[in-house]
């Protein structure tokens, strides 16, 4: 296999890979945290007790690696090379050559990142949301003077590579979408690739101004994001100007915000192609779900300031925004209730609880968990108190976090016959998604109550401090021996998927060309000759009364009878 | 731009479907079709460039793919001006309350130099004989005579005047360099004042786009030069050439700001 190649497959594979080694990392620093909040004398083996601020340096690269080089880049650059354009019926992607420098690009954006780890200083310990005063100076602690200029550098590439990554997903389904693949029968998963390169486009390059100026003020003494004349420890740093921390919030939210939609979005789409292909159902509402998952993306860019409740915002914008964030309420409502209804009346014979089926039904229950808490905290008056606590981690890990790796998961074992010819263990699968459902919820339930009990973010030590938050603090700390214990399970969950994959492995590559009996595209045959036609006839999820029959995309027979009325 | 976002539907046209003419050689100019994009063909018997398969409809295919490209590249670059140009407006109202409790407003314009309008105009030239050069590289009769074999008048007219939009282009450049050392030699730098922070902030990011945009230019006339494809040809020019529109439209926008906003 030719390393440099321009193919999309390859490319698909090399982002996956980017994603794996972050992921691996990402949750190794979050068991460390949890270790440590439970155990603050529990010293890291090779490196000695886990001081504050390296404590926070974690915080920062745990959510960075998580948030960018995991959520973003598997479902929309990984598994977005790999199917979409065998979804859509085109045999490569639109800029090759650019698609190529893009997964590079990236690949260099993860290792200048996780260089920051052994430079002098440190990682950066200002948060994944870098913001100032603390963002500004190498004054204000280890990791912010070159941890933080990598960190800089290492997002600078991240949001180079993913706008040309998003740009050649545009104009490949805009462009090279197959003879009769019109709009309506794009399958919802290129429809969430779409809107989530949409919001790529438009928020990464905001994102690369706000970059650039805090490289500004870093290095070139101009103010945008602090007012003249900062102190630090005793120390004065001139900076020319009135700027303001608020700024920074603002671009950065206005990038952060459609962020966690780009993360979600492609989960989105393949949730409802996946629970109608197992329910043997079409998709309830299927031009609503398009309609939704665009009007999600539309509002996921005007609601950034929710994060801003209590920085200082206007309380009159903060009232526009509440409102809104709790308009989101009605599209993402809209799409719950076409995945209970895609799934309700399917008979109990027709319907097929495979693996992927599992994780499908799992993003939906914890998506509906996750989300129940999102108008709570788009009020301003309850985010004056929740604002910083525990339970905004509980409810962005539940939503997008645990939501967007069971998306993850469901696409690995939907699409590993078509990624690696063989189709993982649905036993193995099973016990897999069982123990990670029940690790999740265990890990991150509980985090609602902590938070609703005072427990502030990014506080590295909860016992052993000065009254009367001590007694505030450590009365949750049997809650944080039950987290952590439950963190432990979710990570060593994940052992019944390699064991699954390697055992796989060995086996035959299978031949079956549809085991999944599927309706979309990516499942056709392979045709013999490189310059067949690829045609579409029909939209996706099409099945008989009983499931049994099945019409999918490529195949030109009429439609079922029963599927006309 | 003419663009058909939608492809035709299968279902409307059966009668079509069995007896297509499949030729992997006529659709990329390398066989016998002459290189123009006439839609009728001229086969008769309904032979039509649109009842080919995706990806073999004639050369205007990659090329729209290359401008839809570009289209969705360029959006994003705006958006990043857009952002600069709102930190601008955000900074040039604020102030800040002093020890005695007295609001102080801060900013002071940078005055422009007066070299930036002669730059100005000569990007707005250079714009001029870009155009002149795309519209060289779909000349038919110019192509006519290349497909014939007499020559290569394509690639030699619009090199011309391509090379000529790379000289103007690098003048503007020497020319915001002269602007920055003016500036320079009357104290006024980056960390002056917000003002002159965002005077140099626009113009050194315009001035990476246009450079990129040189690196464009340079490209596009070593393909002129060396390749055969007329297709390959077609979309380096015409994507350099939008792409030096855009960033001639962002100036005008950008300069006018820096001159009459402040």
């Amino acid at each position: 296999m030719k390393i440099f190649s321009t193919h999309h497959r390859i490319i698909g594979f090399g982002y996956l890979l980017i994603s794996s080694i972050a992921v691996a990392v990402g949750t190794g620093l979050s068991l460390v945290m949890r270790l440590h909040l439970t155990w603050p004398d529990w010293s890291l083996p090779l490196h000695g007790p886990v001081l504050p601020e390296e404590y926070l340096a974690l915080v920062t690269m745990h959510g960075t690696l998580m948030l960018f080089f995991v959520l973003t880049v598997a479902p929309q650059s990984g598994f977005g090379n790999l199917i979409l354009p065998a979804q859509i019926g085109t045999r490569h992607m639109a800029f090759p050559r650019w698609n190529a420098a893009g997964m590079w690009l990236m690949l260099v954006a993860l290792l200048v990142l996780l260089s920051a780890f052994i430079v002098p200083g440190g990682a950066p310990i200002g948060g994944w949301t870098a913001y100032p005063p603390l963002s500004e100076s190498s004054l204000a602690g280890p990791g912010q003077g070159f941890g933080m200029d990598l960190w800089l550098a290492s997002i600078t590439l991240f949001g180079i590579a993913g706008t040309i990554s998003a740009v050649n997903t545009l104009t490949t389904i805009v462009k090279l979408r197959c003879e009769g693949m019109t709009w309506e029968r794009l399958p919802l998963t290129v429809w969430g690739w779409f809107t989530a390169a949409m919001l790529s486009v438009i928020a990464f390059s905001v994102l690369l101004a706000a970059l650039v100026l805090l490289f500004c003020d870093r290095h070139l003494q101009s103010g945008f994001f602090v007012p003249a004349n900062e102190w630090i420890n005793g120390v004065m740093i001139p900076h020319r100007g009135d700027g303001s921390p608020l700024l920074w919030l603002h671009l950065f939210w206005f990038f952060g915000h459609p962020e966690v939609y780009i993360a979600v979005l492609p989960g989105m789409g393949l949730t409802s192609m996946v629970l109608a292909n197992f329910a043997r159902r079409r998709v309830f509402a299927y031009k609503l779900m398009i309609a939704t998952t665009l009007l999600i993306g539309l509002l996921g860019i005007l609601v950034w300031g929710h994060h801003m409740f209590v920085a200082g915002l206007n309380p009159f914008a903060g009232t526009v925004f509440s409102v809104a964030s709790l308009a989101i309420a009605i599209p993402s409502a809209a799409k719950v209730l076409s995945w209970i209804a895609t799934v309700w009346g399917s008979k109990s014979k027709q319907i097929r609880l495979t693996t992927p089926m599992l994780f499908a039904l799992g993003f939906v229950s914890l998506f509906v968990t996750g989300g129940l808490s999102g108008p709570i905290l788009a009020q301003p008056i309850l985010d004056e108190y929740l604002h910083n606590t525990f339970f905004v981690v509980a409810h962005f890990h539940l939503i997008m976090a645990m939501a967007g790796v069971f998306g993850l998961l469901c696409a690995t074992y939907y699409w590993y016959p078509l990624m690696f010819h063989r189709q993982l263990s649905e036993p193995l699968g099973k016990v897999h998604f069982w123990c990670t459902l029940a690790g999740a919820y265990a890990t991150f339930l509980p985090m609602h109550l902590t938070g609703l009990g005072g427990e502030p973010r990014h506080y590295a030590q909860l016992n052993g401090i000065v009254k009367p938050a001590n007694d505030l603090l450590s009365a949750t700390m049997p809650m944080q021996r039950h987290i952590t214990y439950s963190a432990l399970l979710l990570a060593v969950s994940q052992v019944f998927f390699f064991w699954n994959i390697l055992k796989t492995a060995r086996q035959p590559s299978m031949t079956e060309e549809n085991p999944w009996q599927a309706t979309t595209l990516e499942w056709a045959p392979q045709p013999a000759d490189e310059d067949e036609l690829i045609r579409v006839y029909r939209e996706p999820c099409q099945y008989g009364a009983r499931g049994e029959s099945f019409s999918p995309q490529w195949k030109p027979e009429i439609p079922l009878q029963h599927e006309a009325e | 731009m003419p663009t058909i976002l939608t492809p035709p539907e299968i279902d409307r046209r059966h009668d079509r479907g069995t007896d297509r003419h499949l030729d992997v050689n006529d659709g990329d100019n390398g066989g016998r079709r002459p290189p123009t994009d006439k839609r009728t063909g001229g086969n008769g018997d309904g032979e039509n460039w649109s009842n080919r398969p995706q990806g073999r409809r004639g050369p205007r295919e990659r090329l729209s793919a290359a401008r839809v490209g570009l289209f969705f590249a360029l959006g994003g670059d705006l958006m990043f001006f857009v952002a600069l140009v709102s930190i601008f407006f955000v900074d040039k109202s604020s102030g800040h309350f002093d020890a005695y409790g007295v609001y102080v407003h801060s900013w002071k314009a940078t005055v422009i130099p007066e070299i930036l309008w002669k730059n100005t105009a000569i990007l707005l030239l250079s714009s001029l004989t870009a155009e002149i050069a795309r519209q060289r590289m779909f000349d038919e009769k110019l192509a006519m005579d290349e497909w014939l074999g007499l020559g290569r008048p394509v690639s030699g007219r619009a090199g011309i005047w391509l090379g000529l939009t790379l000289v103007l282009g690098s003048m503007f450049l020497a020319g915001q360099w002269m602007a920055w050392r003016q500036l320079a030699a009357q104290g006024v730098f980056f960390s002056s004042s917000m003002s002159s922070h965002f005077f140099y902030l626009i113009t050194v990011t315009h001035a990476v786009h246009l450079f990129l945009g040189i690196g464009a230019l340079i490209g596009a006339l070593l393909v002129l030069w060396r390749s055969r494809s007329m297709l390959t040809r077609q979309v380096l020019v015409d994507g350099t050439v939008w792409y030096w529109h855009v960033m001639g439209v962002l100036w005008v926008f950008l300069f006018a700001l820096l001159e009459f906003g402040q």
